[in-house]
């Protein structure tokens, strides 16, 4: 119990002072998660939007999959990244593996299927309300697709907020690709596995702290911007 | 408010109308299921005045306006407008107005704006002049969704207006509002008439129809029963099923 009181002050030093190796880690787990929720957002939410209001033949099956894609085990991405990136992969010659870079691809592709089924979601109830109007006023598919968006855009921030939180809490996937490299591809969950296999828990604990104080801060941000969306009769 | 004859420039424009009229349907049905919800109707409407269609509820009114403007696809029968199949440029001429306004999730300005933009005909005074002729002015930067009932109707109108539409379809635009803006949305309507656009007004409310109708299409159970000059219609109504609308009867 010594140690592990020990533990929880020394943890709350390293986050209160700013450690150097500490603040690293957070900003490169920033950068790689933040990274990879705009590219899913850029392919996920036209993708969910046009699934909304499009009928076409299938188009229950791709539903269904996509949800199952919402679910898919980090370390299978992980996996399958890694295939498509090692030197004998097809994307090889790149030379991305045990990079930011591929840890941003990883990330991406395990969270553009949330983005896109649940901004589908989103969108498919927005256009159930504006559909007659918009045939009514003979909206062109690209302009209907924008206008969903940006009407949705309060559901849908919280849509990508999702999506961060999944992205910035898995460790999977980024161990793989990433490699836990110091100072090149360690980030908050890979170094909170490996402190703690070490027993260095201190840094592993403030690791833990800043981790659940984003998913607060997260949780808090999405609660604000409903209420305010109702607020002011955006929502 | 600022008339809404003059936002659509009155006088210009005699045939606004003209081109798109007369509306004739011929033998058609609009079928769910078994169910013919609009059973071979035939109706031919004139350019000038303004056409009240009346019935109880669920005779068809909104389906048959649906299917006149083109945003629901019949299962037979014909529909053409001054001669003209119901293609894309014809809807393009037309405007509806809900029953209950579909508003975007934006301020009232932008919701004009939305419109405007997607004629490509937008300006920042043809938006005023429309909210002028709302009486939203004032109200331009509020979201369109916290304004109340009648305002938000009158929003819904005046974006109809914004593509200077040769034909007005509104099914029953008041049935949810109190009698002020009831005839906010009447005013409104008999200045967008003058300036030669074509009505065509669904009601159930027959205050309401006796206010604005030049002639009354009377529709039960996906037919046209009868389609009178509004003069004749509500004193001498010719069917059975109009005389007992009239006399407060039920009609099945
Ligand atoms: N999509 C639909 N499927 C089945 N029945 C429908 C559908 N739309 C309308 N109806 C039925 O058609 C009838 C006419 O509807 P409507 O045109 O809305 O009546 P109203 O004259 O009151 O506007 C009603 O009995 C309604 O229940
Ligand atoms: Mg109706």
């Amino acid at each position: 119990m010594q140690d592990f009181g020990q533990a929880i002050v020394l943890a709350l030093h390293l986050v209160l002072a700013g450690n150097a190796d500490l603040m690293e880690i957070v900003g490169l787990s920033l950068k790689v998660s933040l990274t990879a929720v705009f590219a899913s957002c850029l392919i996920g939410l036209p993708l969910g939007a046009v699934l909304a209001i499009s009928s076409f033949r299938g188009r229950g099956i791709v539903l269904v999959l996509l949800n199952a894609l919402m679910g898919l085990p980090p370390v299978v991405v992980g996996l399958i990244v890694y295939l498509f990136l090692s030197n004998a992969g097809p994307l090889g010659w790149l030379r991305l593996l045990y990079s930011p870079a591929a840890m941003i691809i990883a990330q991406a592709v395990l969270i553009t299927p949330i983005i896109a089924a649940l901004s589908r979601q989103v969108i498919e109830e927005l256009h159930d309300e504006y559909a007659e109007q918009f045939r009514s006023l003979c909206v062109s598919l690209p302009s209907a697709v924008a206008a969903l968006i940006w009407d949705g855009r309060y559901s849908l921030v919280t849509v990508a907020l999702a999506g961060f939180g999944r992205a910035v809490a898995e460790v999977g996937a980024v161990m793989i690709v990433g490699g836990n490299i110091d100072h090149l591809t360690r980030v908050m969950t890979t170094a909170i596995a490996l402190e703690t296999s070490k027993g260095d828990l201190a840094l592993a604990l403030g690791l833990g702290m800043v981790l659940m104080v984003m998913a607060l801060v997260i949780n808090a941000a999405v609660m604000a911007l409903r209420l305010t969306a109702a607020r002011f009769a955006y929502a | 408010m600022l008339d809404a004859a003059a936002v659509l420039d009155f006088g210009k424009v005699t045939d606004r109308s003209s081109s798109l009229l007369p509306l004739e349907i011929e033998a058609l049905c609009y079928q769910v299921g078994e169910r013919r919800l609009i059973d071979r109707l035939d109706l031919r409407v004139d350019a000038g005045p303004v056409t009240v269609v009346m019935g109880a509820n669920g005779a068809g009114k909104s389906l048959l306006l649906r299917l006149m403007h083109g945003i629901l696809t019949s299962s037979s029968g014909r529909i053409t407008w001054g001669g003209r199949e119901l293609d894309q440029d014809v809807r393009r001429r037309q405007a509806l107005v809900f029953q209950r306004p579909v508003l975007l999730r934006r301020s009232v300005a932008a919701n004009i704006d939305f419109v405007l933009r997607q004629r490509g005909t937008g300006s920042r005074e043809r938006r005023q002049q429309l909210l002028a002729c709302a009486g939203l002015a004032h109200l331009a930067k509020q979201a369109a969704r916290a304004l109340s009932g009648g305002e938000q109707q009158r929003l819904a109108l005046v974006r109809a207006l914004a593509i200077e539409p040769a034909v007005l379809l509104l099914d029953e635009p008041t049935a949810n509002l109190d009698p002020a803006a009831t005839a906010a949305i009447e005013q409104i309507v008999r200045d967008v008439h003058r300036s030669g656009t074509k009505i065509i007004f669904v009601t159930h409310d027959l205050g309401q129809a006796r206010r604005l109708a030049d002639e009354v299409v009377f529709l039960h159970r996906g037919q046209v029963v009868e389609q009178t000059p509004a003069e004749r219609f509500f004193d001498q109504p010719r069917s059975s099923q109009a005389r007992d609308y009239l006399a407060g009867r039920i009609v099945i």
